[in-house]
């Protein structure tokens, strides 16, 4: 039995775990087979987390965090969970490997999967030309002419990490203006590889074995043109990772667990989200690792609340014998 | 890093189109954060159907060649040959039962 288990390994997961484990609530970390670290382990340079005044590289980054997470004792599992349960006083948490690890309280904090694109060969031809990933996929597409769909900061930042291989790169968006940031947005523009084809929406990707072009339409006048690329990196955003707890925990309109004002706590008591899946808005590496932060805290204090003949006799002990917070 | 065998351009019909058994080909490289989350699975994989499977590593940087005959544009890669054929692709970092998933008929 634990006091907490954390599932995710982004930055709210792995802030909450440093708060949790500095707290002595000796967190266990559900960090997910193959996807550790989440999101930011398929980025470069990170420019805008504070602290690093020359940016630093996203898996570096998530690797400090694991470590900072690790120095204070938190219990790290490569595993995926495939079965939560969260109703009552004991939230029980089954993984991939078939094991069963119970908690009084859980931190969900499981961010968000990428958005796809919902065409006709889309799932054909992943991975043979059709891309969500610049950083590992890039490589393949030196000297090809290749297309980037999307209009935000990930858009942008993957058309620009692209140029370093392709010689060309077409930026589709289906507006005329780029919800990027500005920094980003000036960064595409001055950069002589990268064309912008403006409301434009893709709607066919054509190709055998690998990727031979696309179809789009036009959103204004409804023409449809096809442009010959050997790749498409798609970037149009991410929807928050539920499925774990469809039908337990209540989702706002927008998908997004449902939170109490700007505390962490959810519809189920025990039960707290942090980082990308309660957040349809600002979703950066800091944003969320206060979010991690806020769910850390706040499980502390419903921890400290509990009555200590309500919890089971190991918890009491393991709390009694626990150092005090380093 | 993964435990499993690197092959290269050079060695490439030797150990594994020539070759009489089952052999997964580990398109990867140092850059690829999902290459090496997948990899120790692939060991897993490996150990646990030594019988059944072999499990060769292709670094892409270093043997351009290969990775470009058999079309790479994404990796983690894992083609699966038999008598110098591929008969199965996998791409993408999975998790385990995934993967066994993907592989069953090659593990029975």
């Amino acid at each position: 039995m634990r006091q907490v288990i954390i599932i995710g390994s982004g930055p709210a997961g792995y802030t909450a775990a440093i708060y949790a484990a500095r707290a002595s609530l000796s967190p266990v970390l559900i960090a997910s087979s193959v996807e550790a670290g989440g999101e930011l382990m398929k980025t470069t340079e990170v420019e805008n987390y504070p602290g690093f005044a020359e940016g630093i590289q996203g898996p570096e980054l998530m690797i400090a965090m694991q470590a900072q997470a690790e120095r204070f004792g938190t219990e790290i599992i490569l595993d995926d969970v495939v079965k939560l349960e969260l109703e009552g006083d004991i939230k029980r948490v089954t993984l991939g490997n078939g094991d069963v690890h119970e908690a009084l309280t859980v931190i969900f904090a499981t961010g968000s999967a990428y958005r796809k694109l919902g065409l006709e060969d889309e799932e054909r031809l992943s991975g043979h030309g059709i891309s969500w990933c610049a950083t590992c996929d890039g490589f393949f597409f030196r000297q090809k002419t290749i297309a980037v769909v999307g209009g935000g900061d990930s858009a942008m930042e993957e058309a620009t990490f692209l140029t370093r291989f392709a010689d060309k790169v077409y930026l589709i968006h289906r507006k005329d203006t780029l919800r990027a940031s500005k920094a980003m947005q000036e960064r595409a523009f001055s950069n002589p590889k990268i064309e912008f084809l403006w409301n434009k929406e893709v709607k066919h990707v054509y190709g055998d074995e690998l990727v031979t072009g696309i179809g789009m339409v036009d959103t204004q006048d409804g023409t449809e043109t096809t442009l010959d690329v050997s790749g498409l990196f798609v970037a149009i955003g991410a929807d928050p990772r539920t499925h774990l707890v469809h039908g337990q925990l209540d989702l706002n309109p927008d998908g997004t667990i449902a939170v109490e004002g700007r505390s962490s706590r959810t519809n189920i008591v025990g039960v707290f989200a942090a980082g990308d899946v309660i957040d349809p808005t600002y979703r950066q590496a800091v944003t969320a690792a206060g979010s991690g932060t806020v769910a850390a805290l706040d499980a502390e204090h419903y921890l400290a609340a509990l009555p200590k003949e309500a919890l089971p006799k190991e918890v009491v002990a393991q709390a009694d014998t626990q150092p005090a917070a380093v | 890093m993964s435990s499993a065998k690197d092959v290269t351009d050079a060695t490439f019909a030797d150990e594994v189109l020539n070759s009489k058994d089952t052999i997964m080909v580990d398109f990867w490289a140092e850059w690829c954060g999902p290459c090496r989350a997948v990899s120790p699975i692939l060991d897993q994989i490996a150990s646990e159907h030594s019988d059944k499977i072999k499990i060769v590593k292709l670094n892409v940087d270093d043997n351009p060649q290969m990775a470009m005959k058999y079309q790479i544009t994404s990796i983690p890669a894992m083609k699966v040959f038999r008598g110098g054929e591929v008969v199965k692709t996998v791409i993408g970092a999975k998790p385990k039962p995934a993967i066994e998933a993907d592989l069953a008929e090659f593990l029975v």
